[in-house]
This record gives structure tokens, C-alpha cells and sequence, in this order.
């Protein structure tokens, strides 16, 4: 007659939760652990000796050697999280340094030379272009409910045109009222209603800001995007105008022999509305792969206030009239900078980043 | 939309090159995507028929075929296996230039010369079919040697990729297109050739037809077509279809197709013999009630949506039973389906809401050409219009379909076109330029619009043009055809100027400047992601609220960042395993709190019509800065902050040690930045967590320096600073140096003490600490803190005595904290 080889696991159990126990810091444990959990366990040596008994026998000794491994791996697993945590606050002891007593005169910074981001860059000429043109610049907040961001700009729930926009929506409200931005259009409307409660029309104003789209980035588009928009809104403002300051901008931003036009589109914020093009960049005009041998290609869009937006807002039509545009900060810089591709831009890779000061 | 020339000159005589016609539409806003050359290339090709096939020795991939296309015998070498002896194929001769521009050579393969080349349907650009070789027989009668442009009727064509404006749906068709050309060429616009109803009996003795919600179903008419036999259209008929980009299905189906694209008329035939009561009736559908679409999904109706208001409404056409039979407008029902075996169809054109079928079309996730065209606005009036040319075409394949007498016409509600007033002054206001009241009525006449009057006009939209609304909005979209039709290049220009001056905001103006501080200190300026997922955020605080996104395209980029610190540990971790480490990175971005656990969360408009008011998340700006260059740590962190407060005037901040200070931040290496007088937290400055280095990096651990400062309050300080504009001149008189080392507890923060020095006697002019001690020699728990003490006086040369007792007086005030001068 043989004795079962698990006649003494309560005893080997009780040795090893001992020994886990006895383990004082991390270092000791993990020295431990072969022994323990691992394969020069004690258990592993009784795991191989089930081979020999016969199968009933066998089934029933390997499922109480696998509780007691169970239990054994707890217990390690316990002692491990609560050694680390000390280790860890004595680290962080030792770490300890008191910011306020720091000597500024005794601190080795290097001396290092850092660089814009591209973006914040192109925005900040764009905006110096517009400033020197009459404009204010405006902010406005990147998370925007269903009225800002789509229905006082004329585009009501459900309304086709919302297709336009791949739209991000946060779960805040009832389903689908409040969305991360599309567009920096909603900073116009907070301007309008602002100008309104104020009485402090007349508004010349562009809004730069980051923006959102459901959109699959790829080498010409990201989710995450930066656009400028402008708004006029003033006595005697015609399509005129627009066109103007469309002309203005683009040969003060691009050089004197970039010039626009406009085609007509569809806004729903805008009547008459525009898609602007410029002569293109690469080829100066003469046709090229880039601009699909047109010699033009899209900016962005444009055209006179909707009288729709005017109503939603509060501003008389009669008196007022206006004129709001936008395009893409980033795809300025990428025509201007001739990204190959857009996904650079948020890559943060210093050899990209070091190459713009 | 895809738009042959040749179906566009059904309805409008053009001899315009490609190249002028491509420029016009792009100038009416019907931007063109693209143009297709069809039949371009096929020239050369002829009708061949197959004489012999024979195997070729070692070659189990490609046969030698003898065809003859009319001169004899001919040897080619061709790897398809679909076709047999007496089949009618393409061959492409030697010489011959295929569409794409690729040009048949005499070629010798396994020993045999080819003598040109057999040709698939894709080679050939006539359909996507590349399974094998263009059977001709299947299609038409071959005749031996014929050119095959010839042999399939077709003459050489350019299809226009247009692209359509949503507010455009009468433009959604050829006919639509061509008034538009039509109207800026000054042209005719040719009417389409209409079939009228039979004699005999009326309509009304074999179906009924009824509207049950008016508000839904605008208009409903149903014609009955009697004796149909379902056969393929006419070779011309499914080429025009395939080259608008549809697949031809049956003389009936295509006919339905083809009316929708020339006239913008979706039509729906229902087998008669599988309607009940042959009746067909719109509604809303019930709760309850359910629809398996020919798309094979079920479908629950009348469900509410996600949409903001969308109460769920469904519009459904329904059998005399009361059946379902489809989902109004948007898609029909297997059970009622055109088959082969189908003799006797009814007709469905209608008028359905715009919205309706938006709402519905976006609920059920279920777009079509239909929907397409419905959510837009069809012209009410075109229904049997539509339907006469509907017949028309079906009887070039079934002359002996007959249409029932008084087809079935159902009113319901439809919108009334508006009138609108129009003054001379409102154009030279909205486009700045005067125009003659010729110009007003040929454009608008042209478009359909009903114009009287000579300036001011009186204008009516046609029924066509359901995008044109009354009152300042209408006259806003009748000034744009105007403007679109005359040529937005024809327009003046005038740069406009007005008085007030063009400025950026304080709060601008300091962003700029902060930005280029922090540049000039070695920031490399970075983007890093504003969505992140749940893990990265656990990281700083676990289980916090967080403002999440309810469609992300990734679930790791799901919630909104409370911290701009993984981004940039993240950036530097990648960057460091490229070698890049040894650098600065930085953001100035916004960050998230959830409005139910912000301090101030934003409240605003929200809702339908921006009825109720909304919290959203607070958005705070701030500067966020990683440091590790080689020697970075808190300590570079506290230097950047230094540097950085006194380039931007900011002198009562102070660097308060704090455990635990802040989320993701090491719990004994770093401190709040404090505004003295207020205790307003400006930020923090201190080192990365070791763990959450350890989760973000791949790099061994090293010490990280961190800035993170509140710009909204930095703004405030920098604006104050910028406001006191006052300077001092400093003393003439000579300046005494003293060095004075306290032993003090380590709970007295060194700031503190030094506050108290400087408030100590008048002629203290600046305290600064230059050392830092801490020794066995010491008693436990405290340092010694060593300042360099300047003093001066703007009315005297301070005397030694006048020194040793202001001297007295800081070591007497630094009793309060408990220090003692260290001897
Ligand atoms: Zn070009």
C-alpha cells in the first residue's frame, strides 16, 4: 500500500503561507518565488507525482492541489501588492525633496533652445493678417450644445444638411444635444448674442479654435482639426465685401501673385453662399497634380449671414447685414509647408517638431 | 451624380467643348468631380467570332484561339476559359489602343505569336465584369467584323461626376442640370417625350388609393399599369443607366430609375397581384408594428430615436389590410417586389415631408436614391409628370402596356411656393452691384420662377424649388440664383474698412507672450490628443467622473482629457525610444471636468430652439511641460517656473511643498505654486510619478520635471502685472551684503522666512536664499537656511551700526517662525 502523495499538503500549505509571511521586503520575496509559486514549488514536485496514481484517484488529488495553489498564489499575490506599496512609499521618502528650499542660483538647467508648434504658429499669422485688416480675435469653448454648434446657425434636428458634419457627441444631456465643436461657428453666434445683449454691434471679429470630426484621419484630414472663421456683421455690408476681404487676405497671407475665387455652394448659415478657391500654391496656376491641373485649389467657404441666423440670434436684417468665411488653419500650414502628410502634425515627433522656429 | 452629355443634350443643345461645359457648371456651383470618357479606346475593337480552341504544349493557363473577325484566320493567345466555339467576343488588333491607353503588341508566348488580344467587359471599360471574356451573343446579334461601338449601339460619351448642394434637389436630376445650362446660356430647355393615360376604364375600378395623415404624405398618386411584361430595357436604355452609375434590372425597375434621375421623381411599382385590395394608403406607422425591408432587415417602427425631438415617427404605405408594405419614400417591402412573373403594376409617385423621411432615413440607418431625393424636397407637382415618362420609356420594351384612364391622385398637405418682393435696392445690398430688371426676369424666368413688375419685382418660387422660403430669407435665396446664374466672377469686389481698430484680447496678447517665453526656456511646443481612453485617466485618478464622447471611432479615444500630462509623458516616452529624449516638450491646451464635479461648470443654451439651459464641462487652459532633458527634474521644473514668473512680471507666486499635490505627479517631489495674498492655486511643479512613467514609458525609470500652470489665473496675474507700471529708481548710496543662516524647522517654508526678513527693517531691499543644509549636526527635524541679505537706504550710507541693528531686527523677527541664527 502506497501513501497518497498529498497526504502531507496541509502541512507544505502551512509552510509556504509561512514563508510568504516571513518575507520582509519585496527583494526577499521575489527571491522566494520559485520556491513558492513557481516551478521548484513544492507543489509543482506534487503535481508531477499524480502521474503515478490511477485516474479517479488522479482527478479528485489534482483538484485539491489546485485549490491549494489557488491559495498559495493569493496569499503571494497579497503580500507582493502590500511590500510593493511599502517599497514604494519608502521610495518616495527617500525621494523626498522640499521644492521651497530649491536655490534657483544652484540649479544646472541646460541651456536649450525650444520651437513653436507649427499650428500655433500659422494661427498666429493668420491672425496678425486679419488683425492688421480690422479684425478682433475671438475664443470660444470646444464643447458647444446642439443650439450653438448646429440649430441657430439654421441647421435644425435631423436636418439633411447635418450629414455635412461627422459630429462627436458628449454624454451629457438628453442623447445627441451636446457635441465637441465641428466648427468654430458656434463662436459666432456666443459674438452675436453677446453684441445683441450689449448693443455693441457692429462685430469684425475671426475666430481660430480647434475643432472636431468623426472622420478616420489620413494623410489630408484629422479628427482633431484647428479652423479660423471670420464674421462681419455691420451697416451696408454686401457680397462686395466679402469677395474683398477674401482677395485682401489671400494675397497679404499667400504673396501677391495668389489670387481668388469664389463658386458658388451651399452653407445653411450662409445665403448667398461660396466655396474659395486660390490659385494653387505648388504651381502658381499653371496646373499641376496637386490642384488636379486646375490651377485652383479649395480653401474654404464663405458667404453673406442667413437672415435664418440673424432671426435666431436676435439681430435686425433691415439695419444690419454681414458676411462670415472659414477655412483650415492646419491645411494652411500644410499647403504653406508642403506636409506630406497631416498625421505629422500630431505624431510630436521632435525631428518634425525642431524643423519649425 | 453621374450625368451622361449624351442624356443632358435630350434637354439642352450643347456644342460646348468638355472643357467649357466642366467650367460652366463649376461656375453654377455644380462642381464637377470628374469626367469619364466612355467608348474612348474602342475604336479599334471589332465583333470576332471563336473558330478553334486548341492547347498549347506546357502551358495549362493560356489557350490558342482561331478567331475570324472578318479577314480570315486570325491566332490568338488568351488565358480565359468562359467562352466556346461559335461565341461572339471583343478582339483588340494589333495596333489598337485601349481605354487607359494600352496598346496591343504582336506578342509571342510559349512559342506562339498572338495577333492581338480578346477582351473582358472591365478591359474595355463598358462594366466591372472580369470573370472572363465580353460574351457578345448574351447581348446582342453579332455580325462578323463589325466595329463594336458600332455592333452595341454606342456612340462614344462624357459622363460628369456633378456634385450636388444639398439645398439643390431640383438639380438632382438631367433635366434639372440642363435648366441650369439651359438658363445661363440663354438655350431652350426641351421637353421630355410624355405617354398619357388610356382610354377606357378609370383607374378607380381596379385600386384605390388614401391618405390617412396628410402632414406626412403631401401627395399620393397611383397609376395602374396593365398587360407589363418584365423583360430587359432596351440595350440603349441599360447603358444609359449603367453609365449613371445604376445597375439595370428589368424594364419595369429601370424605368422607374431612369425617370428618377432625368426628372428627380422617385416612383415605387408594387406587383398589383400582391397588394391587398389593391389598394395603397400612407400613414403613420404604429407602435408595434414592423417591416422587413429588401435589404432583408426587420425592422421595429414608429421607435423614438437618438435625435434631438425625434419622436419616431415613420410614414409607411399600406395594403388594404392595413399590411405594411414599405417604409414611405426610403425603401419597400420584399413581399410586393416587380417579379418576372409581374402582369398588372401599380404606380406609387408621391410627395413625402422632407423631415419625415430624414428623421426616419437617419433612424433606420437607411439611405437611398429615394430617401435621397425625398429628404431634400421633390417638386409635388412632378408626381404624374413623372409617371407619363415612366410609361413612355416602358413601352420601348412593352408597347403593349396600357395605363389606366384618371390615374389615383390623393392631396395632402403640401407647401405653398412662396412669393416674395424684391427691390432693386435689396440686390445692390446683398451683392453690391446694380442689375437690369432683363437680367432679374431671364435668370429667374429661366429657373421657373413666376416674376412680375420691372423693379421691384414680384417673385414665385416654382413648385420645383422647396428650398426658396418666404419673407428676408426667401429674397436671401432668390438673390443668390441671381447672383449664381449671372457668375459669382462677374461680381464686384470692394475691400471694406471701418473705424474701429483690429486687436487681439489682453488674454491673447499674454497667451503670445507666454508662448514665447516658454519657447525661449525650451519648450518644444507639441499637440497631443484631446480624446484618451479610460486607462490613461485611471492612471491619474481612478474612477473620477469624466466627460465622454458616445461615438468614439476607437474606445481608446473615448473620454475627454482631464490632464494634458499622458499626452506628453507618451510623446516623450516615444521620442526617447528614438534617442530623442534630451528635450523639453509642452502644450498649451484645454482640459475637461465633468460638469457635476467642476467648480464652475459652464452653463449655456441647449435644446430644441436653445430652450433650456445646459451644464457643460468647465474648460480650463493651461501649460502643461514635461522636462527631461539630462539633468532635468523638480528642481529644473521649480528654475522654469522662476524664469518664467519673472519674465512675465509675476513676483508674488510662491513654491509651496505639498504631498500628494496633484494627479500624476510624484507625492514628495512637488508643490503647488501659490499666489501669496489669495492662496489661488496658479499650478503645480514637480516631478512624474514613478508609476505613471513606469505605465506610459518604455524606458528605464529616470526622473521627469513637470510644470502645470493654471492659465486662467496666470492671465489674471500677468494683466495685474502689466498694470502696475510703476518703477523704482534705485538708492545711490552704497549697498551692504550680509549672509545669515537660520536653523529652522523643516515645516517653515523658506519663502516664509524669508517674507519675514524682508519685512523686518526698512532698509532690507532684497532677500534671497543661496544655501540649503541639513546635517547631523543639526537637531532633528530642522535645517539651516542661508540668505543673502542686501541692504540699502535711498537717503544715507548705511553706517556699521545702522547695519548691525537691522541685522538685530531680522534675527529678533525670524524668533516668530522659530528660527535661530545658526552659529
Ligand atoms: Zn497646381
Amino acid at each position: 500500500m502506497t501513501t497518497s502523495p498529498l497526504a502531507e499538503l496541509s502541512t507544505h500549505v502551512a509552510d509556504l503561507i509561512a514563508r510568504i509571511e516571513q518575507a520582509l521586503t519585496l527583494a526577499d520575496l521575489l527571491v522566494d518565488e520559485p520556491f513558492i509559486v513557481g516551478k521548484r514549488s513544492i507543489l509543482s514536485t506534487l503535481q508531477k507525482s499524480l502521474g503515478a496514481l490511477a485516474p479517479e484517484e488522479r482527478k479528485d488529488a489534482g483538484a485539491r492541489l489546485q485549490d491549494a495553489r489557488r491559495g498559495i498564489e493569493e496569499a503571494f499575490a497579497v503580500r507582493r501588492a502590500l511590500l510593493e506599496e511599502e517599497a514604494r512609499a519608502e521610495q518616495l521618502e527617500a525621494d523626498r525633496l522640499d521644492l521651497g528650499d530649491v536655490v534657483i542660483s544652484q540649479v544646472l538647467a541646460p541651456l536649450s533652445v525650444g520651437h513653436p508648434g507649427i499650428v500655433a504658429a500659422t494661427q498666429r499669422q493668420l491672425e496678425d493678417v486679419f488683425v492688421a485688416m480690422g479684425f478682433n480675435v475671438s475664443d470660444g469653448p470646444e464643447v458647444e450644445s446642439d443650439w450653438y454648434n448646429f440649430e441657430a446657425l439654421n441647421i435644425p434636428p435631423a436636418h439633411p444638411a447635418r450629414g455635412m458634419w461627422d459630429t462627436f457627441y458628449v454624454d451629457l444631456g438628453e442623447p445627441e444635444t451636446v457635441v465637441l465643436r465641428t466648427h468654430t461657428s458656434p463662436t459666432q453666434i456666443h459674438l452675436m448674442e453677446q453684441a445683441v445683449a450689449q448693443d455693441a454691434l457692429p462685430i469684425h471679429s475671426v475666430m481660430p479654435g480647434r475643432c472636431y470630426r468623426r472622420d478616420t484621419p489620413d494623410a489630408r484630414h484629422l479628427a482633431t482639426f484647428h479652423q479660423i472663421e471670420g464674421l462681419v456683421v455691420d451697416r451696408g455690408i454686401s457680397f462686395a465685401d466679402l469677395a474683398g476681404v477674401i482677395e485682401t487676405f489671400t494675397h497679404a497671407y499667400f504673396g501677391a501673385d495668389i489670387s481668388s475665387r469664389l463658386r458658388p455652394a451651399f452653407f445653411p448659415f450662409t445665403e448667398p453662399s461660396a466655396e474659395f478657391e486660390i490659385t494653387c500654391t505648388i504651381c502658381r496656376g499653371d496646373g499641376c497634380r496637386t490642384c488636379s491641373q486646375t490651377g485652383w485649389i479649395e480653401l474654404g467657404g464663405c458667404g453673406m449671414l442667413d437672415p435664418a441666423v440673424f432671426e435666431a440670434v436676435g439681430i435686425d436684417g433691415d439695419e444690419w447685414s454681414g458676411f462670415a468665411f472659414g477655412f483650415g488653419i492646419d491645411r494652411c500650414a500644410q499647403m504653406r509647408h508642403q506636409i506630406a502628410d497631416m498625421r505629422a502634425l500630431i505624431d510630436n515627433d521632435v525631428r518634425f517638431l525642431r524643423q519649425f522656429s | 451624380m453621374k450625368i451622361p452629355l449624351s442624356w443632358l443634350r435630350d434637354y439642352v443643345d450643347l456644342d460646348e467643348s468638355i472643357e467649357e461645359l466642366t467650367s460652366i457648371l463649376d461656375d453654377l456651383g455644380l462642381v464637377v468631380e470628374g469626367v469619364e470618357m466612355v467608348g474612348e479606346g474602342l475604336e479599334d475593337v471589332i465583333v470576332a467570332r471563336v473558330d478553334e480552341i486548341r492547347a498549347i504544349d506546357g502551358a495549362d493557363r493560356v489557350r490558342l484561339v482561331i478567331v475570324d473577325a472578318g479577314e480570315g484566320p486570325l491566332e490568338i493567345v488568351c488565358g480565359a476559359m468562359n467562352f466556346a466555339v461559335g461565341n461572339h467576343v471583343p478582339l483588340a488588333p494589333v495596333g489598337a489602343v485601349l481605354p487607359g491607353g494600352f496598346e496591343i503588341a504582336l506578342r509571342k508566348m510559349r512559342g506562339v505569336t498572338s495577333n492581338g488580344m480578346l477582351c473582358s467587359a472591365r478591359e474595355l471599360r463598358l462594366s466591372e465584369d472580369h470573370e472572363g471574356l465580353y460574351i457578345l451573343d448574351d447581348v446582342i446579334e453579332p455580325v462578323v467584323g463589325r466595329p463594336l461601338l458600332e455592333a452595341l449601339g454606342m456612340t462614344r460619351d462624357v459622363v460628369f461626376d456633378i456634385s450636388i448642394e444639398g439645398n439643390r434637389p431640383d438639380a438632382w436630376s438631367i433635366r434639372g442640370v440642363a435648366r441650369d445650362l439651359a438658363t445661363r446660356l440663354g438655350r431652350e430647355v426641351h421637353s421630355a417625350v410624355l405617354a398619357t393615360p388610356d382610354e377606357g376604364a378609370t383607374s378607380a375600378t381596379y385600386a384605390s388609393a388614401g391618405i390617412e395623415d396628410p402632414d406626412l404624405c403631401g401627395r399620393l398618386t397611383v397609376s395602374v399599369l396593365r398587360d407589363v411584361v418584365v423583360r430587359p430595357s432596351p440595350a440603349h436604355l441599360a447603358r444609359r443607366l449603367t453609365m449613371a452609375g445604376m445597375r439595370p434590372i428589368s424594364n419595369v425597375v429601370d424605368a422607374s430609375n431612369l425617370v428618377m434621375l432625368e426628372l428627380g421623381q422617385p416612383t415605387h411599382p408594387y406587383d398589383a397581384a400582391h397588394v391587398a385590395q389593391r389598394t395603397l394608403r400612407a400613414r403613420r406607422a404604429r407602435n408595434g408594428e414592423t417591416l422587413t425591408t429588401l435589404d432583408d432587415v426587420e425592422r421595429a417602427l414608429a421607435q423614438p430615436g437618438r435625435g434631438l425631438g425625434d419622436t419616431g415617427e415613420d410614414c409607411v404605405i399600406v395594403d388594404g389590410e392595413d399590411r405594411v408594405l414599405g417604409l414611405a419614400g426610403i425603401m419597400g417591402g420584399a413581399a410586393s417586389e416587380i417579379s418576372a412573373s409581374t402582369t398588372d403594376v401599380l404606380l406609387e409617385a408621391a410627395y413625402f415631408d422632407p423631415m419625415s423621411i430624414a428623421r426616419s432615413s437617419k433612424r433606420h440607418a437607411l439611405r437611398s436614391e429615394a430617401s435621397n431625393r425625398f429628404e431634400r424636397g421633390v417638386d409635388p407637382e412632378l408626381a404624374l409628370v413623372a409617371v407619363g415618362r415612366f410609361v413612355a420609356l416602358l413601352r420601348e420594351s412593352n408597347p403593349e402596356v396600357r395605363w389606366m384612364a384618371e390615374p389615383l391622385d390623393v392631396a395632402g398637405n403640401v407647401p405653398v411656393p412662396p412669393t416674395v418682393r424684391l427691390r432693386e435696392s435689396d440686390l445692390q445690398r446683398a451683392l453690391g452691384v446694380d442689375l437690369t430688371s432683363e437680367d432679374v426676369h431671364r435668370t429667374l424666368e429661366g429657373l421657373m420662377f413666376r416674376v412680375s413688375g420691372e423693379g421691384p419685382w414680384t417673385v414665385t418660387a416654382p413648385s420645383a424649388r422647396l428650398d426658396v422660403r418666404s419673407g428676408a430669407a426667401g429674397r436671401a435665396d432668390i438673390i443668390e440664383e441671381i447672383a449664381r446664374l449671372y457668375g459669382y466672377s462677374r461680381l464686384p469686389r470692394r475691400t471694406p474698412t471701418w473705424p474701429e481698430p483690429g486687436a487681439l484680447s489682453d488674454r491673447q496678447r499674454i497667451r503670445r507672450r507666454l508662448r514665447d517665453t516658454v519657447v525661449d526656456l525650451g519648450v518644444h511646443e507639441s499637440w497631443t490628443p484631446t480624446l484618451g481612453s479610460d486607462a490613461d485617466f485611471d492612471l491619474l485618478s481612478p474612477g473620477s467622473a469624466r466627460v465622454r464622447v458616445t461615438n468614439p471611432l476607437a474606445s481608446e479615444e473615448s473620454v475627454l482629457r482631464s490632464s494634458m500630462l499622458v499626452g506628453l509623458v507618451r510623446a516623450w516616452g516615444k521620442n526617447a525610444e528614438r534617442g530623442l529624449g534630451d528635450v523639453v516638450l509642452g502644450e498649451i491646451g484645454n482640459v475637461f471636468t465633468h460638469p457635476e464635479v467642476a467648480t464652475m461648470p459652464r452653463h449655456t443654451r441647449g435644446g430644441a430652439a436653445g430652450a433650456v439651459s445646459l451644464a457643460l464641462p468647465e474648460e480650463n487652459e493651461r501649460l502643461t511641460v514635461v522636462l527631461g532633458r539630462d539633468n532635468d527634474d523638480a528642481r529644473t521644473g521649480v528654475a522654469m517656473w522662476a524664469a518664467l514668473a519673472t519674465r512675465l512680471g509675476i513676483n508674488d507666486v510662491v513654491v509651496r511643498s505639498s504631498d500628494g499635490a496633484a494627479f500624476g505627479l510624484h507625492p514628495t517631489r512637488t508643490a503647488q505654486l501659490v499666489e501669496r495674498g489669495t492662496n489661488r492655486l496658479v499650478g503645480y511643479v514637480g516631478e512624474v510619478d514613478p508609476r505613471l512613467f513606469g505605465a506610459l514609458t518604455t524606458m528605464a525609470p529616470r526622473r521627469l520635471g513637470v510644470l502645470d500652470v493654471d492659465l486662467d489665473v496666470l492671465f489674471e496675474l500677468t494683466l495685474d502685472a502689466e498694470l502696475d507700471q510703476f518703477v523704482s529708481v534705485p538708492g545711490r548710496y552704497p549697498v551692504a551684503i550680509v549672509d545669515l543662516a537660520f536653523v529652522v524647522s523643516q515645516a517653515v517654508h523658506a519663502i516664509d522666512l524669508a517674507e519675514v526678513l524682508m519685512a523686518a527693517a526698512d532698509v532690507v531691499e532684497d532677500v534671497t536664499l543661496f544655501d540649503v543644509y541639513r546635517g547631523a549636526s543639526l537637531p532633528a527635524g530642522t535645517r539651516s537656511l542661508a540668505y543673502n541679505v542686501r541692504f540699502s537706504s535711498s537717503e544715507k550710507t548705511l553706517s556699521e551700526s545702522d547695519i548691525g541693528a537691522a541685522r538685530e531686527a531680522l534675527i529678533e523677527a525670524a524668533r516668530a517662525l522659530d528660527a535661530e541664527l545658526r552659529s
